[in-house]
């Protein structure tokens, strides 16, 4: 077992290595000048700029510079936010994300399991139906205008009842999570709802199931050791890559109810190509990635004693 | 065989239901518990704004919005506009800008100017944040450090005026050759490169500010990043930076002239771009002023809520790329385009808020000329939109091009949803009247930039904002020296023009010259006007003294105060 | 004992247990469409694609990029008569003598000639010692004390005293008040109020312009043409508008997913079913392709598509050769290349959870190759999960779009696409439903279909519920 934790995350860490490879040299080959502003700069402060960034030297100096300063944990010094340290910036914003994904992706598993469950006990009865339109309410809807109609459903709710109820947006409190991170779990939870009942329905019938309901095992212990505990399982392998992809920011959700968070941050960056803030937070998005999905494998095989560890 | 398909013979037992159940109620038990912990975690992380009112009777301050974050407030190297404000409440230069624009002492209790040469008294009650005094030595070191081609400041330009400021900036010049000296620590004495008429009122703008030389130093390169890396000088202090989230100006105390500042404390307690989002702050009376979309007026009237327009100074038109291989760079092609556009129908049927006016010309409305306003002594040539006229350019075009039918141009543009609007709306317009095919190219704004500066365009949605109040700010832009001219415009008589208005301090002279260039740039259709800016916003009117300004802090609440309009 | 025995007769019509032979995929058909809600989705489905690929060029030839800016925004129900106004409609200012006399508002505020959409024209009486005046309009009677409006208007005057209002009008009340303004521009206290319903308009040339109009005089009524569905932003025609966008969206949506989800399924089973180093190795790239980060290779597609002028490269080649436009192209190569690792990861999961089953032994011990236990095991028995996946990928693909749309990198304009036209609905979500309501609800049926599809085929593919019978 701890071989097995240890050769993956060796693994991991060259995964990590080809993420950091490959989008440096996509970012270097999208044209778009991260120097450039509204005005333009004589060439002589532009050498300056480019001196001090160090893109006046050889993209390959460059990329065994950076991956230098990497390894070091050195992510260098944003181009926009002049001067501030990359470390710095993903250390303030990721905190506020990853709080925000883990409320959110609490609420998506939690209820996408529950209400996956519920739907095949009651498979093609009015809670199945209800539940099954209300998922797919949830997942035709984009984001956006989820994240739109929420605020404006705040706004309303706090005139109508004359006092606030919740805050339109900001960051603070738990209070000012609990809409973004329903909108955020929203098209999880009903992804989950729907793997999760299709999951228990193929195990209805399975023999282990009839082996036991013959055996006369009472239909509760059924459900819960051998129904349940078997359906979730396609829910965790799916639940890694979200947990990461939630954590890191929905930019959407973010910019509206103005959440200082990591999402915001990279597609900030990307749209005006800040080469460090870009390479910073993926690269650290990568490695919590891998990092989630080496757990949930892990997770894995301690609820499925048939998957082994090798 | 064809029977339907059958439901598991699994029927719901009462006791899986049970058992669900418990799963939930657990389920909720941890999620309670998760919501305990997570905001614990939140508060101590100390993130975020704190849940203020727009107006706060008790704590006399205001909430605001910021549309996005100062990228640093080193007042040396900031381009923006949101830095510019914030930078405009926590310091101040050696003038100020008064409630009706109009120039007053800071810093300088007084000066004399003469052609080539101005000196400063400063007053010696202006004191720093750390408490050491405000001198001129705070100047020099400013202005040489945002020359000093190590900073590589985006704005050096604006010090060019300087005496030697343009040659250390960009010819190696020693720094201490600039033209600003200390002569003690209260007289400050500037000379100029030449005569510069509108000197006084650059020194309102940011790059002019000082920065207090010790603890510049004592910060090793972090200047202007955080709240414990900047020292004030103005009416406010930053008193707390939350990246990315809010930051908090309170009343300096140390202000020469506090009395003068009502307000406590200022928060810009959001950083938000998203309209709608910023709208519903005001609606929930969370930030005492949002800028309106057209789309949103009308929920603003249906609320009754004050609806004010500003004229922010900014110039927008369609650029196009002269280089000599693009077809654009064909005059007639230009007048044919220019005879098609309609400023009027853009603002009054696309743009749809009123604060936009029809553009005319290169210089907007508010601009001085010699006595009154130089639009109303010069008015732009005008003309009305006639496509057959247009159409007759566009033959004449093709010919000269050696083209047997209309080309394709390509409309470069931004990425966001009123720039798709926009160019579609152009993209219709050459195509119903000139059977031009326009394929519109959104790019992200550095890709913009870079694809405007290696010219690979044909028209680009473009504008102009004013850094100083003279002419010559937008008189300039297309001048064949001036970088910012991307489409690579050239015209003898306009540079000439230019270097008269530089050279000349008689304002006749000076703007009769703008004159020709404005004459120039419709006669050769360089340029497309479109219109000047005017942006609506709601505010709320428990919040009084704002100043809105075309040129400088903009909105200035500096000398803002609240009135008590609870009566109602 | 002399016993015979006779041999009983064999009953050859006891109990037949056997049924037609059928294979895998022909019982599948059978109960797929005997679910009747599959077929429903199947047959909307298949309505959505000739909506999109037919409808265009047969009943609804409408053009989508033509503009019409007087009719922009229109909900469909909207009154469709129109004035005819003359071609020569323009309108000089009235300019009367100083007035003399006290401070007061304006004593008269009129509309001179026809409030019409294209213009409303107002006079009123001159204001004593008023160095000019600010034209207000609102949507709500303005209150004593409250806000008069929107400054649609300044005149600098004091004797000029008429105002050409020609922004953005509609068929609806508006209260126009006119204020007499102070030497420094501020306002008098008392303003004068006048309640004005515009007609539509429309001039001359455009009104012979129309189908059906053979002539038309000022002053006349014309009906304008008809849009089902009303208009967008810019006056398009909503109806055709979604045609197109239907293209655009179901293109990717439908497209993009089929080829992410074949890559990922076969990706997945095998590294699945293999296991050991072939495991490893696929999925640390698997883990690889889920932390590149979209949005850059999607910018890196969008410019490998659309080359700079005069170079063409393979890829844009393709792209003129296949008639595709608006950049869609890259978006399903994008999606495609970066989208799988869900997908595969789940299968993976699955095949190995179905490996060490009993009868999956069994079919190895009988000497079954490689090919056949994927083929008749592994993948039929992965379905459930994996067309539920699908039914996913395909808003989330329509989703995904729209989110680059939003942030000005999807389709390139004027080609429209579904989650572009909700984007662009959502600002003016208050005012306008029309715009976010109908591109929103085709994306709701179009989810809603492949979700009971996906169920029904679900259900149809599952072998194990064939035994259960």
């Amino acid at each position: 077992m701890p071989r097995y934790v240890l050769m993956r995350l060796i693994q991991g860490v060259i995964t990590v290595w080809f993420i950091a490879t490959a989008t440096f040299f996509v970012m270097h080959n999208i044209p778009g000048d991260p120097l450039a502003d509204e005005k333009a700069v004589s060439d002589e402060i532009r050498e300056n700029l480019e001196r001090k960034y160090g893109l006046d030297k050889n993209v390959w100096v460059q990329y065994g510079t950076y991956m230098l300063n990497m390894i070091r944990g050195d992510f260098g010094l944003s181009f926009k936010h002049e001067n501030r340290p990359v470390n710095k910036v993903i250390a303030e914003r990721f905190p506020v994300s990853a709080i925000l994904g883990i409320l959110a992706i609490v609420i998506a598993g939690m209820g996408g399991v529950l209400w996956g469950a519920l739907t095949a006990l009651y498979r093609n009865r009015w809670p199945d139906v209800v539940i099954i339109i209300l998922v797919i309410l949830g997942i035709s809807v984009p984001s956006f205008v989820f994240a739109t109609v929420g605020q404006l459903g705040i706004v309303v709710a706090n005139r109508v009842v004359g006092f606030e109820i919740l805050p339109v947006a900001g960051w603070g409190t738990i209070w000012h999570m609990l809409v973004p991170a329903l909108v955020l779990g929203l098209g999880t939870m009903a992804f989950l709802t729907r793997l999760m009942r299709t999951s228990m329905l193929e195990i209805v019938n399975a023999d282990y199931i009839r082996t036991a309901r013959s055996k006369g095992v009472p239909v509760a212990q059924i459900f819960a050791k051998h129904q349940f505990r078997n359906a979730i399982l396609p829910v965790v392998t799916v639940l890694g890559p979200s947990i990461a992809a939630i954590t890191t920011g929905g930019f959407v959700v973010e910019n509206v109810f103005a959440i200082p968070g990591l999402g915001r941050t990279f597609v900030e960056a990307v749209q005006q190509s800040d080469y460090t803030l870009i390479m910073g937070t993926t690269v650290f998005y990568g490695a919590f990635l891998v990092l989630m999905v080496i757990v949930v494998d892990i997770v894995y095989a301690f609820i499925d004693p048939r998957v082994k560890l090798k | 065989m064809t029977e339907a398909i059958r439901t598991p013979k699994s029927s719901v037992s009462t006791s899986s239901v049970w058992q669900l159940v418990k799963y939930a109620l657990l389920a909720m038990l941890l999620m309670f518990m998760l919501l305990v912990c997570l905001h614990a975690v939140t508060l101590r992380l100390e993130i975020g704004s704190e849940s203020n009112a727009a107006v706060d009777f008790a704590r006399n301050s205001i909430s605001l919005n910021l549309g996005s974050e100062p990228p640093q407030l080193d007042s040396t190297k900031s381009t923006d506009m949101v830095s510019g404000q914030v930078l405009g409440h926590v310091m101040e230069g050696l003038i100020r800008y008064g409630p009706n624009n109009e120039i007053l002492p800071g810093i300088a209790e007084s000066w004399e100017v003469s052609e080539l040469s101005a000196t400063f008294y400063l007053r010696k009650n202006a004191v720093w944040s750390n408490g050491s005094p405000v001198t001129a030595d705070d100047f020099v070191f400013a202005w040489q450090t945002a020359l000093d081609p190590e900073t590589a400041s985006q704005y050096a330009f604006i010090l060019y005026p300087l005496k030697n400021g343009e040659a250390i900036n960009t010819d190696g010049a020693d720094v201490e050759d600039l033209g600003a000296k200390a002569i003690d620590d209260f007289t400050l004495k500037v000379e100029l490169e030449q005569p510069t008429p509108y000197f006084i009122k650059l020194l309102a703008f940011f790059t002019y500010l000082p920065i207090n030389r010790e603890f510049y130093d004592s910060r090793d390169g972090t200047y202007g990043t955080s709240v414990e890396d900047l020292i004030f000088n103005g009416p406010f202090t930053v008193s707390k930076w939350q990246h990315g989230s809010s930051l908090r100006l309170e009343k300096n105390v140390d202000y020469w002239n506090s009395e003068d500042i009502k307000l406590d404390a200022i928060d810009f307690a959001y950083i938000i771009s998203d309209p709608n989002a910023i709208i519903n702050l005001f609606a929930t009376k969370k930030i005492v002023m949002a800028g309106l979309q057209a789309e949103n007026i009308e929920r603003a009237l249906a609320n009754r809520w004050p609806v004010k327009e500003h004229v922010d100074g900014s110039v927008f038109y369609l650029g196009f790329n002269h280089r000599e291989d693009r077809p654009t760079s064909n005059r007639n092609l230009r007048k044919a385009i220019q005879l098609v556009c309609d400023p009027e129908e853009l603002v009054y049927k696309v743009l749809k808020t009123p604060g936009n006016r029809p553009g005319e010309s290169i210089f907007p409305v508010w601009l001085r000329g010699v006595n009154g306003y130089f639009r109303d002594e010069y008015p732009a040539p005008k003309h009305k939109p006639d496509p057959d006229l247009a159409r007759e350019y566009l033959v004449r075009a093709l010919t000269e091009l050696e083209l047997s039918s209309p080309p394709q141009l390509i409309f470069l543009t931004g990425d966001s949803e009123f720039s798709t609007k926009h160019a579609e709306y152009y993209q219709s317009l050459f195509k119903e009247n000139l059977g031009i095919e326009v394929r519109i190219d959104q790019q992200i704004f550095q890709q913009r930039l870079a694809k405007m500066t290696s010219g690979d365009y044909d028209i680009v949605a473009a504008g102009w904002g004013p850094d100083y109040d003279d002419v010559l700010t937008f008189g300039d832009l297309f001048t064949s020296w001036n970088a910012n001219n991307r489409g690579l415009f050239k015209n003898d008589e306009l540079d000439r023009n230019v270097q008269i208005a530089q050279q000349s301090s008689d304002p006749k002279t000076r703007m009769e010259a703008m004159n020709r260039v404005q004459h120039i740039l419709y006669e050769e259709a360089a340029i497309i006007f479109e219109y000047e800016r005017g942006s609506n916003y709601v505010a709320d009117d428990r919040v009084q003294g704002v100043t809105r300004r075309v040129v400088g802090t903009d909105p200035d609440y500096t000398r803002a105060y609240i009135v008590d309009k609870a009566k109602e | 004992m002399n016993l015979s025995f006779t041999p009983a007769t064999v009953e050859t019509d006891i109990e037949q247990t056997s049924r037609p032979s059928l294979s895998y995929w022909q019982d599948a058909w059978i109960r797929l469409v005997a679910n009747k809600r599959a077929i429903t989705s199947l047959f909307v489905i298949i309505c959505l694609l000739l909506f999109a690929f037919v409808a265009p060029h047969t009943i609804w030839r409408v053009k989508h990029d033509i503009q019409n800016l007087d009719r922009a925004s229109e909900p469909p129900w909207v009154n469709r008569k129109a004035l005819v106004l003359s071609d020569n409609d323009t309108w000089n200012d009235v300019v009367v003598p100083d007035a003399v006399g006290e401070h007061r508002a304006p004593t008269s505020l009129e509309v001179v000639g026809e409030a019409a959409t294209s213009r409303v024209r107002l006079m009123w009486d001159a204001v004593p010692n008023s160095h000019g005046y600010r034209v207000y309009r609102n949507i709500v009677e303005p209150r004593e004390g409250a806000p008069l409006g929107l400054s649609i208007g300044v005149v600098n005057e004091s004797t000029l005293v008429s105002f050409e209002d020609r922004l953005d009008i509609r068929q609806k009340p508006y209260w126009y008040s006119v204020v007499a303004l102070h030497e420094d521009g501020s306002e008098f206290d008392t303003a004068k109020t006048l309640r004005v319903v515009p007609q539509r308009s429309i001039y001359v040339s455009e009104a012979l312009a129309l189908p059906g109009v053979d002539s038309a005089q000022p002053g006349e009524t014309v009906a304008l043409v008809w849009h089902p569905l009303g208009t967008d932003y810019l006056g398009r025609d909503m109806l055709a508008r979604l045609m197109k966008g239907a293209q655009v969206s179901l293109t990717i949506g439908i497209v993009a997913p089929l080829l992410f989800m074949v890559l990922g399924i076969v990706i997945g089973s095998v590294s699945g079913y293999f296991g050991g180093i072939v495991d490893a190795g696929l999925m640390r790239f698997t883990d690889f392709v889920i932390a590149l980060p979209f949005l850059l290779f999607m910018i890196l597609f969008k410019l490998m598509f659309v080359p700079p002028e005069g170079e063409a490269n393979f890829l844009s080649s393709v792209q003129d050769f296949l008639g595709i436009e608006g950049g869609i192209l890259a978006m399903v190569v994008a999606l495609v290349l970066l989208s799988w690792p869900g997908i595969a990861r789940l299968v993976r999961g699955e095949v190995l959870k179905i490996r060490e089953q009993g009868y999956v032994e069994a079919s190895r011990l009988l000497g079954a190759p490689n090919r056949w236990l994927i083929g008749r095991h592994m993948i039929p028995n992965t379905m459930g999960v994996v067309l539920v996946s699908f039914t996913f990928a395909v808003p989330a693909t329509i989703f995904t779009e729209a989110f680059l749309s939003f942030i000005g990198m999807g389709v390139v304009p004027p080609t429209p696409s579904w989650g572009s036209m909700c984007n662009d609905g959502i600002r003016t979500m208050e005012t306008y439903p029309h715009e976010l309501l109908f591109p929103a609800l085709f994306i709701s049926i179009t989810v809603l279909a492949f979700n009971l599809l996906g169920d029904g085929l679900r259900d149809a593919l599952d072998a194990r519920m064939r035994s259960s019978e």
